[in-house]
């Protein structure tokens, strides 16, 4: 079955690797975070124990999230991430934004990669509008643009009223509205998505989808992390799975969403994505 | 980042450039000018949100250093007498106080530019200069309100109203560019250090007690050996004080030499800490 869809599929549009633009290359990247205060406790005396014994530096763990990962992007390509919790999805794509800086190996882009995630620039207490104006300044846009924009943006979250009032009396839907059509404003030269799709209802999932397939088109490159798998197959053509910081399997989506559903729960195949992770 | 070699790698391909790379700093500098307009709105709304949940809002933003110069005006002024050989000391102290705290602040805030905004940091790419920036700008704002109170007290305590009140501008503007300074070496220190936030309340209550917010270094210095004097009157947070009461108070002297430290202190603290700062652009992520 994989076949038949895998033929239809549009990564198949037959041009030698050669010839195809690299917007991404990952190379042997290894990503570590600094973990402070984790697990080593035992109160004052403890720490003061640590120190005079000189333990090297105190109450500091550190998580290797990504370990080994190489991989080619091309212009055109949306590239869907999938693997379990934990994984090293979200934190390869901070290494592919520039965000965080790989203990080993390099990234390289072509043009800058920007991660869909302006929700960390937006307060709550603040109106709609003036978090427009505010994530619209923090990806980066200058008054003018964010003026000529002003519109649009108001158009595409299509959350009415509400615009005036502040974010916190929002609907978790409405949130995600708002976010998504501030975040995708701006075609960045490759995108990064980390789960911005899960939310909203029906109607807004497939005018988010609709934009995702343009900002494709304007960007070049899309990596796409999502636990909705029905999402990986419709919008992307290349899926890669990750699993304990390493890459399993990379290839065509249809073809590596199968293997994942073989291997982990087949009822994922039907579920609708839920739980967004929220990071701000 | 570099290799383990110390050499950068090659591309793979024409065009491509490393992810996260330090740009160069003319460049740095350029991309952080093209954020000015996002330094001054989440400045103005991380202002607006800072006291939210409490009853008096942004009241306490004058309230707290009133409060301060009550006690202060208690203890030193009234209890242990520092105020001896200051004409109008209550004056004197609420300048002292409302100055003193702008240092303070930019110097508490600025530790946390970074790890108080690791969601930023960790999901936007901008010229992290941007936080430290962002920070001192509140304290700035801060300062300004509490202006709005301090000189009332300032004009009801018996000073007039003169021409020489405008040099509070310059004066503010050299202290604010030291502050930013100082928000940059912190930013930097508390983005590797958390324990930063720690220290620094003992460190700023330490440059408190030696900067005169509260008794007259004149008269302090007056019985001491004469390096004493100078060392004391080199102190960046004395200089900027001395300033600003030579702006708003009669009889408070400041000579040529004053301002030049105060320029000294503002430009050179301000260039090495952003050099500083910059160096470090590419670990702010990984905090």
């Amino acid at each position: 079955m994989s076949e038949v869809l895998s033929d239809q599929s549009p990564t198949t549009e037959q041009t030698p690797p050669g010839a195809r633009e690299q917007t991404v290359v990952v190379d042997d990247v290894h990503l570590t975070y600094r973990v402070i205060g984790g697990a080593r406790r035992g109160g004052a005396p403890a720490a003061f124990r640590r120190m005079l014994l000189r333990e090297d530096a105190p109450g500091q763990r550190s998580v290797h999230a990504v370990r080994g990962v190489s991989l080619t992007a091309y212009r055109g390509e949306a590239i869907g991430l999938i693997g379990p919790n934990g994984s090293g999805k979200s934190t390869l794509l901070r290494a592919i934004a520039g965000l965080m800086a790989p203990s080993q190996g390099v990234v390289w882009t072509r043009g800058q990669a920007s991660l869909l995630g302006v929700s960390a620039a937006m307060m709550g207490a603040m109106s709609g509008e003036q978090n427009i104006v505010l994530g619209c300044l923090a990806i980066g846009m200058t008054p003018a643009e964010i003026a000529a924009e002003y519109e649009s943006i108001c158009d595409f979250a299509g959350i009415g009223e509400f615009v005036h009032l502040p974010m916190n009396t929002y609907s978790s839907g409405m949130g995600a509205r708002l976010r998504f059509a501030i975040a995708g404003a701006r075609a960045p030269d490759i995108l990064l998505i980390d789960e911005a799709l899960a939310t909203g209802d029906a109607q807004f999932r497939r005018r988010s989808e609709k934009r995702i397939r343009e900002l494709r088109e304007e960007a070049g490159t899309v990596f796409l992390v999502s636990h909705g798998l029905g999402i990986i197959r419709d919008t992307c053509t290349r899926a890669i799975w990750l699993e304990g910081g390493r890459i399993v399997l990379d290839g065509d989506a249809n073809t590596v969403v199968d293997a994942y559903e073989a291997k982990h729960d087949r009822g994922a195949r039907t579920a609708t994505p839920t739980a967004t992770k929220d990071r701000s | 980042m570099t290799l383990p070699d110390g050499s950068h790698p090659e591309a793979p391909a024409p065009g491509l450039q490393r992810a996260g790379a330090r740009l160069p700093v003319d460049e740095y500098t350029r991309r952080l000018w093209h954020r000015r307009w996002f330094v001054a709105a989440y400045s103005s709304a991380s202002n607006s949100v800072g006291y939210e949940g409490n009853f008096l809002g942004q009241a306490w933003q004058v309230l707290t250093p009133l409060l301060n110069i009550a006690v202060y005006y208690l203890i030193f002024g009234l209890l242990l007498k520092t105020s001896r050989g200051v004409p109008n000391y209550i004056a004197y102290l609420s300048v002292g106080v409302f100055l003193f705290a702008f240092c303070t602040s930019s110097l508490v805030s600025g530790s946390r530019a970074i790890t108080g905004n690791l969601g930023l940091v960790r999901a936007l790419q901008f010229p992290r200069a941007v936080l430290p920036m962002s920070t001192t700008l509140v304290a700035l704002m801060r300062l300004i309100y509490s202006l709005m109170v301090l000189i009332p007290i300032v004009l009801i305590s018996g000073e007039p109203l003169a021409w020489r009140w405008l040099e509070l501008i310059p004066a503010i503007g050299l202290q604010a560019l030291f502050c930013l300074g100082l928000a940059f070496v912190v930013a930097r220190l508390g983005a590797r250090v958390p324990d930063m936030a720690e220290i620094l309340p003992f460190f700023s209550r330490m440059w408190m007690y030696v900067s005169g917010v509260m008794y007259s270094v004149q008269v302090f210095t007056r019985g001491q050996p004469g390096w004493v004097s100078r060392v004391m009157t080199l102190n960046p947070a004395y200089v900027y004080l001395q300033l600003g009461r030579h702006a708003l108070l009669v009889g408070s002297p400041a000579t040529a030499g004053n301002w030049l430290v105060a320029v000294a202190w503002a430009v050179g603290t301000l260039v090495m800490s952003y050099l500083y700062f910059w160096r470090g652009e590419e670990e702010y992520g990984n905090v």
